[in-house]
Order: structure tokens, then C-alpha cells, then sequence
């Protein structure tokens, strides 16, 4: 094998992930942190890495409190009645009180926001989003976080966190390894933030080929967000639950601005409205949850789904109407070339233009994430001043591991953050990370040479495992000694997609067949033992591989454990097909014990913010 | 759609490959210019088209889905804080768009925090944010809420 150096570096705050949640984190640390010595690992480019890297048309978590537009106990409301009552209200509420102070910001920055013509405030799209051109989002926040971080590493792919061992349960640091060079990274740090991303590619996407890339969430969300801290017994919260996207059919085309904004509306294949078809149905599983306005996205979902499977799909968009306003048109479009090409790219291909053709909607692949229209992730500590005790142990954002924070995707409960609030939520986070470094005064994190030491061979294993096995077949992909990572990943997306309610199930799933999704990610996480690593790029993708297979284990855990259907439209329990407030108005909460490697699962209560 | 390389144009600078957020433009050794190597985890984010100072990078429509014959083209223009797109339909129709990126000078507008006042101990222990309450833009200063508004139980 060869010799890959070792460069170390030691500092107060790490930063893993540079996307919306770890940009904010890097920027606001250094106001608090001034002394402090900030690094960022990146496993692209922070220019254009995460979620937002090639852009947004609007920024979907905005109070606009100086308009007394929104109040953050509206927000509450809100992303708690979309997720069907279940979310980290306190959380959620610290994320809503700052985040108008963020986005003022990104327009102080150069960010170009779309104006009221009347009233010259932001242009709403809907209660919630106000509307940029938001091509350059990310490239603007990276700047902010470079003019903050001592040091910015880009092309780094965390793979593990260190721990401390001079105390129990407390991080110290990170390690990984450069894409470019093949040199091993070790970081020692007092407190790491975790502002990696979310899980694309565990469930088996509608597109082949070629095609698998056009998921929705980016395909380098690899669920290091989850596998990071699970590995270090973190405990997770809801990570059963999973969303499944409504959206433009083939290029996942985003759909808020079309419904919100240019009042386009959809119909079944014959020209009929159809969601109030399903009311009864629906109300028969979720009780008055169908009554709420906005209807939860998940239940509008599935009268989607059950209209397809009665036989009167494509459900298409009604766009004639509206794109035959000039205005509207353009904003359609540019909504797409603003944050996903790839439908402009698809309807250019196919002729479609919808000023003169419906076009398709479909539902897409589950994803598990948690700054979208759901909440998964760690559970974390809310801030001091508002959260009951049961959700506050110190510091705002930490995980269950000490000095351990998150932002965006990683942080568990806190829905409808969107862009703006990952952002948000990184600079709580840097806040109390700095605090909790502080307060740490002249005590020393101590990694031995050991814990590192391991950590490299374990990493670099699929390039040993590659080159040996290689020599015992003449050519080509097919080894009896290892597995590609592309083989693994699609192993794991045929088994998350059949057992644990992909699209190829219509979403559903029981007790039997998680279980048998149990048996077969055992086997799974063996043969991941000897993935096969041709080159650094490959291993890069060996490791996203083996973190999406930990976040998926995971996700089965949480999904054996909720016994009811909490969310239809996002996934089923056949064997529980109604919600059930009595046993599970609760958050589930797991641990993977990193010792033993047994998961154990617990609930925690729901507190609502009541009046 | 994902990205491929115009041989004629690519002069291997690499640009690309710096950009990639997906890390799937590389050189290739012996061409010594840049390709896709990865389509299938290409989210034709057009980060490497937009980057390319040669305009040697362009999307065909994922093979699965896409008919061949069209064109989604982009320059964005920095300096001028301005972005352009042509589409161009399989039927040859055509539509053009152009948007602002940014609405200010690159980055200068942008504050550096280590040059800012130093916060005092009541800054770091209230619940503030760098420059709150002021930059919330609202009087009363930060919204909170008392620990007993939040209660266990089913409510909506």
C-alpha cells in the first residue's frame, strides 16, 4: 500500500461540512471565538458544496418580524402541524427568533432579493419564502466563512470522529483523508460541529443509468450527518422519518414556487381535481390531521399516491393558465435554471414548454434528511433559556457526546430550517461552542497515537483490499474478493427500496419486512468489510458508501420501533396503517452502543409550545 | 444531464475539476484535458459549466429520460454580477434568461469578524447572535418565551 503522510492539525472549533450549517457555523465562531483557532473540513469545494451548490430561486424559512409578517411561535405552528405534531418545538423556535437576522444579512451581502412592487419588501411566495435570484447563494456564504476560519481544507472526506481519552463521552477532534492527495488527515479539536449533509441514494431512485444521479438531494449527501455521530453512540431522534418529494416528474423540478406563487394547480390524467377524493380515506388513518390548514405536505402525498394507484395517473401541473403571464412564465423558468437545471434540461429535451402542455408531477425516492419538510438527525440540547428540561443539558445544539455540535441536516427535530435556518442554525451552534471550549479552560483533550493510528488502516483498507483482489481476475468489475462501492450502494438502495418502503412498494412496509431488511444490512455491513477502492476517488466513494449504510441501519431501527403510520404519503407500517396519538404522539430516540453495536430505542416526549 | 467535454475547447486548466462538488471532472492522462468519469452521480449542477473559462463543458440530458437534440447553455459573468441562459427545445424553439447573481461588488461587502468590537460578557451570555438584536430590524428586542408555555400532550 502506499505510505499516505500524516497532517495534523490542532484547534479549538472544527467544522465538518461547509455547507449552509457549517458556513454559518465558521462565520459567526470567529465573532465569539476571536482567540480561537476555527477549521473547516470540506469534502468538495465550499464554493459549491452541499444542498445549495448550484443555487436557490428563494430562501423557504423567512419571519419578516419587522413587517409583523411572522412571529416564531407561527413558524412553531407550522412546521409542527406539517410533520403531523411531532417536531423539537424549542428548537424550532430558537431557529425561527433569529433567522430574520441571518437573511438580512445574505442581502447586505450582495444577495439579490426580489421586491414587492407595491410594498417594497421581499417578494413573498408564500407565507413562509420570500423569492432571490440565488445563483451565486452559496459562493456568497463561502466567502463569509473564509473571511472568518483561520483555515478552510477543501476535498477532505471526514470519515470518523475522534474521541477524548482522557474522559468519557466527549469528542476530540475528526479524522479523514484528502481526495487529491491521499494524505491523512487528523484533526484534534476541542468541539466539532457537524454541518455535514443529509442521505440521498439509500433508497433505490426512480432513474436508471445514467440517470441515478438526478436525485432529488444532491448525490454527495451521503448521510455523513448521521453516520458521523452514530458511530460515536449519539443519540438519533425521528430518523424514521423520512420524505418523499412531490415534484416535477424526471428532473425533480422543485414545485413551491409554482403552487404558491404562479397558482398553477394539479389534476389527475382526466382534467379532475382529486385530493378531496381522498378526505374520507384519509381522515379514516390520521383523524382530524387532514383537517389542518396547510394541509400536512405528507398527507397531500398520499392522495397523490392513491390516485396513481387507482389507475388515473399522470397527475399533471396545470401551468397553460398561468404561463400565458409573461411575468409568470419567466419566473417559472428562472426558477429552475436558479436551483435545478436539470428540469429545464428535461423539458428542452422532451418539448415540453408549459405554456402550451401540462407538465408530469411525480413522487419521488424516500430521502432521509432534516432541514426540509422533515426532521431527522441527533438529538441535541436546545438553548437555556426556553427548552423544558428534558431537552436541555448545557449547551445550545450539542449532541448527547460532549463537545459535539450540529447544524442543518444533522441536528434532529428542527424542520422547515431550510437554507436560511441551517445557516441559523450554525451560528447557534458556533455560539455555544465557543462558550463550551471556554468553559473547558487549561483542560487538554488527549488522542493517543493509537486511536488515530487505527483509524488510518481502517480507512485506507478498500485500496489494500482492491489491489490484492484485483490480481486474482483477469478484468473487469465482477471479483469473488471485494465489491465496488457502486455494487454496494446499489445493494443498499434494493434493499432499503423493498423493505423498508421505497417506491418500488408504493412506500410500504411492516414488522416481517424490516426485519428481513435487518438480516440483509447485517450481511451488508460484512461485505462492506471488503469494498474494493481502485483509486482515491473511489475510496471517497467507499466511505459515503459505508456512512449511508450505518444512516440506513439506522432508519430500519427508528422504523421497527414507531409501531403506527405517522406520516402516510411519506411511508406505511401495513402492519399499523393508523396514526396513533395514544402510543406514539412521541419522539423516538436510538443509540447505536459503539462497543457492542447493539441499538437500543426509547421514546421522549413532545413538548408544545401552548398558549 | 450530465457534463461532457468538448475535446476542441477543454485546454486541461483544471478549473473544473476544482469546482466539482460531486469530485467527477478529472484530467484525463492522456488527453491531458478534463472529463466526466462519473455520469451517473452527475446532478448537472452546471457548477463545472459555469466555472470553465473556455466554454468547453455542456449537459446532454440523462440517457434514461432525455431525447437527444437540445441545449441548455450558461454564462455567468461575475464581474458583472450577471448570469445568461439559452435553452434550446428538440424542436429548435429557443428562450433566453438573464439574472443578477449579486448586487454588490464581490465579496466586499462582506464584514470581516475578527475586525469587529470585541463582545462584552453580557453579549456572550444572552441568547444574541452577531449583531442582534439590531440586525432583526424590530423593537422589544429578541423574541423569547417562557419555559412553561411548552406542556407535554397532544395538542396541535
Amino acid at each position: 500500500m502506499p505510505k499516505f503522510k500524516t497532517v495534523f492539525e490542532d484547534c479549538d472549533i472544527l467544522v465538518v461540512g461547509g455547507g449552509m450549517g457549517g458556513t454559518g457555523a465558521a462565520y459567526e465562531a470567529r465573532y465569539w471565538g476571536r482567540d480561537m483557532k476555527i477549521v473547516v473540513a470540506e469534502k468538495a469545494n465550499i464554493d459549491r458544496s452541499g444542498a445549495v451548490a448550484q443555487g436557490l430561486y428563494a430562501i423557504n424559512c423567512y419571519m419578516g418580524m419587522r413587517w409583523d409578517e411572522n412571529q416564531p411561535e407561527d413558524h412553531v405552528r407550522y412546521a409542527r402541524n406539517d410533520l403531523m405534531g411531532l417536531v423539537r418545538e424549542d428548537l424550532a423556535y430558537d431557529m425561527a427568533r433569529h433567522v430574520d437576522s441571518s437573511v438580512h444579512q445574505f442581502d447586505d451581502w450582495g444577495l439579490p432579493f426580489m421586491k414587492d412592487p407595491e410594498t417594497g419588501r421581499y417578494q413573498r411566495e408564500g407565507k413562509w419564502q420570500v423569492m432571490i435570484h440565488g445563483e451565486s447563494y452559496k459562493p456568497i456564504v463561502a466567502e463569509a466563512a473564509k473571511k472568518s476560519a483561520d483555515k478552510i481544507y477543501n476535498r477532505i472526506m471526514v470519515t470518523h470522529l475522534l474521541m477524548d481519552e482522557s474522559k468519557p463521552n466527549r469528542v476530540g477532534g475528526a479524522v479523514g483523508f484528502n481526495v487529491r492527495t491521499g494524505d491523512y488527515h487528523v484533526f484534534r479539536a476541542k468541539a466539532v460541529i457537524v454541518g455535514a449533509g443529509g442521505a440521498s441514494h439509500i433508497f433505490k431512485p426512480r432513474s436508471v443509468g445514467e440517470g441515478m444521479g438526478r436525485t432529488w438531494y444532491a448525490p454527495w449527501s451521503s448521510a455523513s450527518a448521521y453516520a458521523l455521530p452514530i458511530q460515536v453512540g449519539a443519540k438519533m431522534t425521528q430518523m424514521e422519518n423520512r420524505i418523499v418529494l412531490c415534484r416535477f416528474k424526471d428532473g425533480y423540478g422543485p414545485v413551491g414556487a409554482y403552487f404558491l406563487h404562479l397558482k398553477t394547480y394539479t389534476q389527475n390524467a382526466y382534467g379532475e381535481e382529486y385530493e378531496s377524493k381522498w378526505y374520507d380515506h384519509t381522515k379514516e388513518m390520521v383523524g382530524e390531521y387532514i383537517d389542518h390548514h396547510p394541509t400536512p405536505t405528507c398527507l397531500r402525498n398520499h392522495a397523490f399516491i392513491e390516485e396513481m394507484k387507482a389507475g388515473r395517473g399522470p397527475i399533471h401541473m396545470v401551468t397553460k393558465e398561468a404561463f400565458q403571464d409573461p411575468h409568470k412564465e419567466i419566473v417559472g423558468w428562472e426558477n429552475f435554471l436558479g436551483m435545478t437545471v436539470g428540469q429545464a434540461v428535461v423539458w428542452a429535451a422532451q418539448d415540453i414548454d408549459p405554456k402550451y402542455t401540462n407538465p408530469e408531477l411525480t413522487t419521488s425516492e424516500p430521502y432521509v434528511m432534516g432541514s426540509h419538510a422533515t426532521c431527522s438527525g441527533a438529538w441535541a440540547s436546545g438553548p437555556e433559556d426556553i427548552s423544558p428540561d428534558e431537552y436541555q443539558w448545557g449547551y445550545n445544539r450539542m449532541m448527547t457526546v460532549d463537545g459535539l455540535f450540529g447544524a442543518g441536516d444533522a441536528l434532529g427535530g428542527t424542520a422547515h430550517a431550510f437554507s436560511s435556518g441551517s445557516f441559523t442554525e450554525g451560528r447557534l451552534a458556533a455560539k455555544a461552542a465557543v462558550k463550551y471550549v471556554r468553559d473547558l479552560k487549561n483542560e487538554q483533550i488527549q488522542v493517543t497515537d493509537k486511536q488515530y493510528e487505527d483509524l488510518k488502516k481502517t480507512i485506507y483498507k478498500p485500496l489494500e483490499t482492491y489491489r490484492v483482489g484485483r490480481n486474482e481476475i483477469v478484468g473487469g468489475t465482477v471479483s469473488p474478493s471485494y465489491l465496488l462501492p457502486i455494487q454496494g450502494l446499489q445493494r443498499l438502495e434494493k434493499l432499503m427500496d423493498e423493505y423498508a418502503g421505497g417506491i418500488s412498494v408504493n412506500y410500504m412496509t411492516n414488522e416481517p419486512m424490516l426485519l428481513r431488511g435487518l438480516d440483509l444490512m447485517k450481511t451488508l455491513h460484512e461485505d462492506l468489510e471488503y469494498v474494493g477502492a481502485e483509486d482515491l476517488h473511489q475510496l471517497q466513494r467507499a466511505w459515503e458508501l459505508k456512512h449511508r449504510a450505518i444512516a440506513s441501519e439506522c432508519v430500519l431501527q427508528h422504523s421497527l420501533f414507531r409501531k403506527e403510520t405517522r406520516w402516510p404519503g411519506y411511508y406505511y407500517r401495513g402492519d399499523h396503517l393508523k396514526l396513533d396519538d395514544e402510543n406514539w404522539h412521541v419522539l423516538t430516540l436510538s443509540r447505536l452502543d459503539p462497543e457492542s453495536g447493539e441499538w437500543t430505542m426509547e421514546k421522549a416526549p413532545v413538548y408544545h409550545l401552548v398558549d | 444531464m450530465p457534463t461532457f467535454v468538448y475535446m476542441t475547447r477543454c485546454d486541461g486548466c483544471g478549473h473544473c475539476v476544482d469546482i466539482c462538488p460531486s469530485d467527477i471532472m478529472h484530467i484525463d492522462k492522456t488527453y491531458r484535458r478534463a472529463m466526466n468519469i462519473e455520469p451517473n452521480m452527475c446532478w448537472e449542477c452546471y457548477s463545472c459549466v459555469k466555472a470553465c473559462p473556455q466554454n468547453a463543458i455542456d449537459a446532454r440530458g440523462y440517457a434514461d429520460f432525455a431525447p437527444l437534440g437540445h441545449s441548455v447553455r450558461v454564462r455567468r459573468e461575475e464581474d458583472k454580477g450577471m448570469i445568461s441562459w439559452k435553452i434550446k427545445f428538440r424542436d429548435g424553439r429557443e428562450k433566453d434568461f438573464v439574472s443578477p447573481i449579486t448586487t454588490q461588488p464581490w465579496g466586499e461587502k462582506i464584514p470581516k469578524l475578527a475586525e469587529t468590537k470585541v463582545p462584552d460578557n453580557e453579549a456572550v451570555n444572552s441568547q444574541h447572535l452577531y449583531d442582534e438584536p439590531r440586525g432583526l430590524e424590530i423593537d422589544g428586542g429578541l423574541p423569547t418565551v417562557s419555559k412553561d408555555k411548552f406542556k407535554q400532550g397532544v395538542y396541535y
